[in-house]
């Protein structure tokens, strides 16, 4: 009885795995593959797409340090730069779908993207012109403080 | 007697004549002389419009410069808010907020009352850029930082979102963002979880520019706002904090700012 | 010989329940946290002016009870009161756990909780917050070679100087802890070096306090009584330091009033502030410092069975008033920019705070009481911390009485 049952189990366990490391192995994974759409095909990159592929956040990350901590511009590699070259052609960003530049690598390999908390991802993006940034709900009338005093 | 009249009145007329030259001259060498008094070998137009020359690429910030910021308060109206909307169009600071305590500000204007006179007056305040900054110190990765010609800045690829630096300014300079934002300027990168301030529009400075703010306030005629190197003892800013008295604010701290007030 | 038992089947059942009680509230500060995390501050009461809320409240009072909690080990071995001893294990387990959950409040309460590493690997020496990215887990690391050196016989010679390096740091630490707040030299309501000797002393009053309810607590949970003499040594002592306490908040207030002229503040906080008043005169002199005195030295009331737990639960509360109108209310009175002006401005200057706690911050904050909880529950039900007292031998040997 045991016996069957563990034979049961391999027959069903092996049932589901084997087909899915074959695909995996044949490298149709379940997870859709990055769709790499270059749209400025006819400018060139500041590095070769290996070593762009490879070395792109070392590259960033040494990047911003020289930029904002000691204030030195004008360097080939700018996010501003890459973005307004790979931002997609339909949604103007490199985020959004996944057939974004940005976001379509780093959906496949599931490693976050932490620069657009802060970096503007769409490009040549002109922020909204806002009529000032004071709160309205400020009532300006005598403060608490000279009330006290 | 017509004659005497007519005669008295060239006379007259021409005496008047002389006169108008002799005034029309003293003046002209008046004008000459006071301009080449005010300014040798420069212009007005010059003096009042001199802005940072921009950075060469490739160059890194250095010490040799101190920016600095000079705000006449006498020429600043309680209602004016120019400055800050300037700054807020700039930064891209234009999210709609529930709570208003929780909105960002990096430049605010402030009314002052002297309690026992009535006596009041508006300034605008943001951060001071100190050359000692108790943010810098306190920020557990260094995150809160001074650049090395005097800028003061957040690096927020390094923050954390502690507040600290927010406890420590004696200015509440700082402002936390509270949600996300999506609407950011791609010059001025800001978002959620870290703390911000005004950095003098810093990626305008290493352009030649002087801030948002200041622009703003001498091309609507205010002329409240100075901005330029405290380093160089030529500059507007180091002329007239040389020539006239300028204040600090809680300069009991001896943090020595970088922006000085006058008429508080 | 009194031998206590910790392996019934009653105290089995006992943990499981008690494991699944402080699980589910861990669960629902893991979960506030989370919400935080995700949808940014803006869901809290925290605001551009009072930026610590309750979380760190609740997290300033773990670390330093955490400290102070050692301080019964360290009566023990640096002192060498011979009735501390057996109860060192359980005290520097509570360090350990208390220390831990006051941490993990702290960073879940951060703007990128999720840039940890970037805080241990970027560090800022002048900074409080950057000094305690050392002595925190330095303590971790004594408390838990201290807690070997107890517990393994051949190691117990070494417990002395271990003992007394636990001591040293601890003391180091809770300074770090008040000087957090000691060096913001803007700030009318922490700019004073009294803080730091006022955090040690509130941790030694705060940890003995914890110390004896989970103690209390546990011999309950074991069908035993605490010893007379233990119990009348601890509650003289646990006296001691709340009339200690209450000293340094006097000279707290005095040395604002009359060295620093903070009258306005002051005003706020003792007068019409509104909840911190109230806080101040009901929750921590009154229940936290007055009635705790009481039940303790009035000597009818002190023999009576319970009195000295409810005094050390009393404390406690007093202790989170306290600190909620340190924290909250130093933050919440505006910062004086321009000495002796009327201020106003669109970002609130010259105007007092009114913070009110969200759920969030709450449920984050009772989640770390709940942390400490389960890794003390689980602590004691794998490892004896049951402080084995043999009565009958101290007396015998004379020692009772050092």
């Amino acid at each position: 009885m045991l016996y069957a049952v563990r034979l049961a189990l391999i027959t069903l366990a092996t049932a589901i795995a084997l087909p899915a490391s074959l695909s995996y192995a044949a490298g149709e994974g379940r997870t859709p593959k990055p769709v790499i759409k270059i749209e400025n095909a006819d400018t060139k990159c500041v590095a070769p797409p290996e070593e762009m592929r490879r070395n792109h956040m070392e590259m960033l990350k040494h990047q911003r340090d020289e930029t904002l901590r000691e204030g030195i511009r004008g360097e080939p590699v700018s996010l501003n730069r890459c973005i307004n070259c790979h931002a997609s052609k339909q949604t103007g960003s490199v985020l959004g779908s996944n057939e974004n530049f940005c976001q379509t690598c780093h959906a496949y390999v599931a490693v976050k993207l932490d620069c657009w908390d802060c970096h503007q991802p769409k490009a040549n993006y002109k922020a909204r012109v806002t009529n000032g940034a004071a709160p309205a709900s400020h009532d300006k009338a005598a403060s608490t403080m000279g009330a006290m005093k | 007697m017509n004659e005497q009249t007519q005669m008295d009145k060239a006379g007259a007329d021409k005496a008047d004549a002389a006169r108008r030259k002799f005034v029309g001259a003293v003046a002209a060498a008046g004008a000459v002389g006071g301009v080449a008094a005010l300014a040798p070998g420069l212009h007005l137009i010059q003096v009042s419009q001199a802005t940072p020359t921009p950075r060469a690429a490739g160059e890194a910030a250095s010490n040799k410069v101190r920016w600095g910021m000079l705000i006449d308060t006498s020429k600043c109206d309680s209602g004016c808010t120019d400055c800050v909307k300037a700054c807020a169009t700039e930064n891209g600071i234009n999210e709609t907020v529930k709570d208003a305590r929780q909105a960002s500000q990096w430049i605010r204007k402030i009314d002052i009352k002297e309690p026992k006179t009535d006596h009041t007056h508006s300034l605008p305040m943001m951060c001071q850029h100190c050359a000692e900054p108790p943010c810098v110190d306190v920020c557990p990765t260094g995150a809160s930082m001074k650049r090395a010609d005097g800028i003061v800045l957040v690096d927020r690829h390094t923050c954390i979102g502690c507040r600290y630096c927010m406890m420590a300014c004696p200015y509440k300079a700082r402002s936390f963002v509270h949600e996300a934002l999506t609407e950011q300027n791609p010059e001025v990168p800001r978002g959620i979880g870290c703390v911000e301030s005004c950095n003098f529009c810093v990626t305008r400075v290493d352009k030649g520019m002087e801030p948002a703010c200041v622009e703003t306030c001498t091309k609507a005629g205010h002329n409240a706002m100075l901005f330029g190197d405290l380093n160089d003892p030529n500059s507007e800013i180091s002329r007239r904090i040389a020539q006239q008295a300028t204040t600090q604010v809680r300069a009991d701290l001896k943090l020595n700012l970088g922006v000085r007030y006058q008429g508080i | 010989m009194m031998n206590i038992i910790q392996d019934s089947r009653k105290e089995e059942r006992l943990f499981y329940v008690l494991l699944a009680l402080g699980g589910l509230v861990t669960a629902l500060g893991g979960a506030a946290a989370l919400y935080m995390e995700h949808a940014g501050h803006v869901v809290t009461g925290m605001t551009n002016q009072v930026v610590w809320g309750v979380p760190h409240v609740f997290a300033i009072f773990l670390i330093i009870a955490a400290s102070g909690v050692l301080n019964v080990a360290s009566i023990g071995s640096v002192f060498g009161k011979k009735l501390y001893k057996p109860r060192a294990p359980l005290s520097g387990l509570l360090c350990l756990t208390m220390l831990a959950s006051g941490l993990a409040i702290i960073m879940l309460d951060l703007g990128r909780a999720d840039r940890l590493i970037v805080a241990m690997t970027h560090f800022n020496p002048t900074s409080v917050f950057g000094w305690n990215v050392i002595l925190y887990p330095g303590m971790f690391g004594i408390v838990g070679v201290y807690l070997w050196t107890l517990m393994e016989k051949k190691m117990n010679p070494w417990s002395k100087p271990v003992g007394f390096a636990a001591f040293l740091w601890r003391l180091a630490l809770t300074t770090g802890t008040g000087s957090i707040f000691g060096f913001l030299v803007a700030r009318q309501a922490y700019h004073s070096a009294v803080l730091a000797p006022m955090f040690i002393i509130m941790s030694f009053a705060w940890g003995l306090a914890v110390f004896m309810i989970v103690q209390k607590t546990m011999y309950a949970w074991n069908g035993v009584s605490v010893p007379d003499l233990v119990r009348s040594r601890m509650k003289n002592l646990l006296g001691t330091f709340i009339a200690a306490v209450l000293y340094f908040v006097i000279v707290y207030h005095l040395t604002n009033l009359y060295f620093a002229k903070q009258t306005a503040f002051e005003q706020f906080i003792l007068i019409n502030g509104g909840i911190f008043p109230l806080l101040f005169w009901g929750g921590y002199l009154f229940i936290g410092t007055l009635l705790p005195l009481f039940l303790i030295y009035h000597p009818a009331i002190a023999a009576i069975k319970g009195s000295v737990f409810v005094a050390a639960a009393l404390v406690i509360v007093g202790a989170f008033c306290q600190l909620y109108v340190f924290i909250i209310g130093g933050q919440a009175f505006p910062l004086e920019i321009f000495p002796g002006m009327t201020v106003s401005s669109t970002f609130y200057d010259g105007q007092i705070e009114h913070y009110v706690p969200s759920l969030p911050e709450m449920l984050l904050g009772i989640g770390g009481i709940g942390l400490a909880f389960v890794m003390t529950v689980i602590g004691v039900r794998v490892l004896h911390f049951m402080p084995q007292d043999d009565l009958a031998k101290l007396q015998a040997g004379g020692h009772v009485l050092d």
